[in-house]
């Protein structure tokens, strides 16, 4: 079943053109890792797919609706969609716990009880439970990445959206991250990476999207991308960076 | 040396009844000068051009004329406008609250930028509407960056509360001059309210300071 389809999506700030004719096309339970130098619209490009950034041209469907037709509801095609920041974007003055309960009890109307087992649950997925109390200022990167993906859990969202969510990471945190993230690939979760770890895209994705000047420039299975990329631009890349 | 305080004495149940009436105002004002001052920031950082002019205007007029004016104008222009005859009361809140919007307008619109843009895009992406993310998480984290700039500005505005006594309202400031003239001695009435203006404006700041402490939790 296909969750994510992108149509010929463009983006352009001012006339600096980041993302030009991309296609893409990706199923329910799909990992995808997109990579790419820096500045090859990456980022843009996930952050289109929630409309944190408005495509210029192009068309993008989730779960079949229409996100750039003009009446969509946004903010309401969001609450499908979880996101995961490079720098956390935890709510700093609310605890670890009402960090997961705000948007399910704000948004979804969820009941606070309910709102907090469930919170706890997934707490407790990302190894956390017993920092429900705590401060999001008084955690590691690594802790708090871990709360931010758990945030978005929280909603029940159809898919994840990950944007270098290890960049910001001191290097012994990143595997508590990577972890997790493979334990909900395993759930058959639907995400796109965006990520600079070469090691997770080839073990635990199932599609490589490899982005150069805004151009999509090759796609492909990641043993096959890693092992015999076919462009000239991927193997520049993988040479410098493996 | 010609001073005498026991003179004061017997006014100064008189003077004190002063810490009253102008609390009564000044809090008055200091809750309509916040409630219009968080409207008019929201209008500032907003998309709609026609409300941001208006908020704009607003702010250049009221901190572009003194304010003694302002209070003049609401106290003795109006009833020639419209025959209503206001109130010593009501002029000075009008006064005082719509004068403290402007400040406090730009002071929060800074407080709403400062905070960072991570902030709107993770309430975004969790599909939580403008208005709940405003309340719930902007404007409690923007507050917190500016308490200190807007307990300065309500010191400004209790001490400021000594200008309504040019239009004969009982305040503190007015009843030390009534209490100067009955006894033909100003200084020690002049001196007395002065350490109850300097009593009000560390109240102030005391409550300032626990405020801040109370919002610190979690850093």
């Amino acid at each position: 079943m296909l969750v994510i389809k992108v149509q010929k999506l463009s983006k352009t700030f001012g006339d600096n053109q980041v993302l030009k004719d991309i296609s893409v096309e990706i199923n329910a339970g799909e990992v995808v890792s997109i990579i790419g130098p820096s500045g090859s619209g990456k980022s843009t490009f996930l952050r289109c797919i929630n409309l944190l950034e408005k495509p210029t041209e192009g068309k993008i469907f989730v779960a079949g609706q229409d996100l750039t037709a003009p009446k969509v509801n946004v903010t309401k095609a969001r609450e499908k969609i979880g996101m995961v920041f490079q720098h956390f974007h935890l709510f700093p003055h609310l605890t670890v716990l009402d960090n997961l309960t705000y948007a399910p009890i704000k948004v979804k109307q969820i009941k606070k009880a309910d709102a907090e087992d469930k919170g706890r649950k997934l707490l407790d997925r990302v190894g956390l439970a017993d920092k429900e109390k705590a401060y999001p200022n008084s955690l590691s990167g690594g802790q708090k990445q871990r709360v931010a993906i758990a945030r978005a859990l929280a909603m029940e969202p159809d898919l994840m959206l990950f944007d270098e969510p290890t960049s910001a990471l001191d290097p012994e945190m990143v595997k508590e991250v990577l972890d997790v993230m493979k334990d909900l690939a395993h759930t058959g979760m639907t995400m796109l990476v965006v990520t600079h770890e070469m090691g997770f895209a080839r073990e635990v994705a199932d599609q490589v999207l490899f982005l150069d000047e805004g151009r999509l420039v090759e796609t492909g299975e990641p043993n096959a991308f890693f092992d015999k990329p076919v462009s000239e631009r991927a193997q520049d890349f993988l040479a410098k960076i493996l | 040396m010609n001073l005498d305080f026991t003179q004061i004495v017997p006014y100064i149940p008189f003077m004190i009844e002063g810490i009253w009436v102008t609390l009564q105002f000044v809090l008055v004002s200091i809750l309509v000068g916040f409630l219009i001052g968080t409207v008019l920031a929201l209008f500032k950082i907003g998309n709609i051009k026609p409300l941001r002019w208006f908020a704009d205007a607003y702010t250049s007029i009221f901190r572009g004329t003194p304010l003694i004016l302002q209070l003049m104008i609401i106290y003795f222009a109006i009833p020639q406008l419209t025959a209503y005859d206001i109130s010593p009361f009501l002029s000075a809140v009008m006064a005082f609250g719509l004068n403290s919007s402007a400040y406090v307008s730009e002071i929060i619109r800074a407080g709403i930028q400062a905070v960072d843009r991570g902030q709107t895009e993770a309430a975004h992406a969790l599909g939580v509407p403008y208005r709940q993310m405003m309340i719930d998480i902007i404007l409690p984290q923007a507050l917190k960056n500016i308490l200190p700039a807007l307990m300065n500005e309500f010191i400004t505005l209790t001490k400021e509360s000594a200008i309504v006594s040019t239009i004969g309202y009982l305040d503190l400031m007015r009843r030390s001059q009534v209490v100067g003239a009955e006894l033909f001695r100003n200084f020690e009435p002049l001196l007395f309210v002065g350490v109850l203006y300097w009593s009000m404006v560390m109240v102030l700041t005391l409550i300032g300071r626990w405020v801040e402490r109370r919002l610190n939790v979690g850093d």
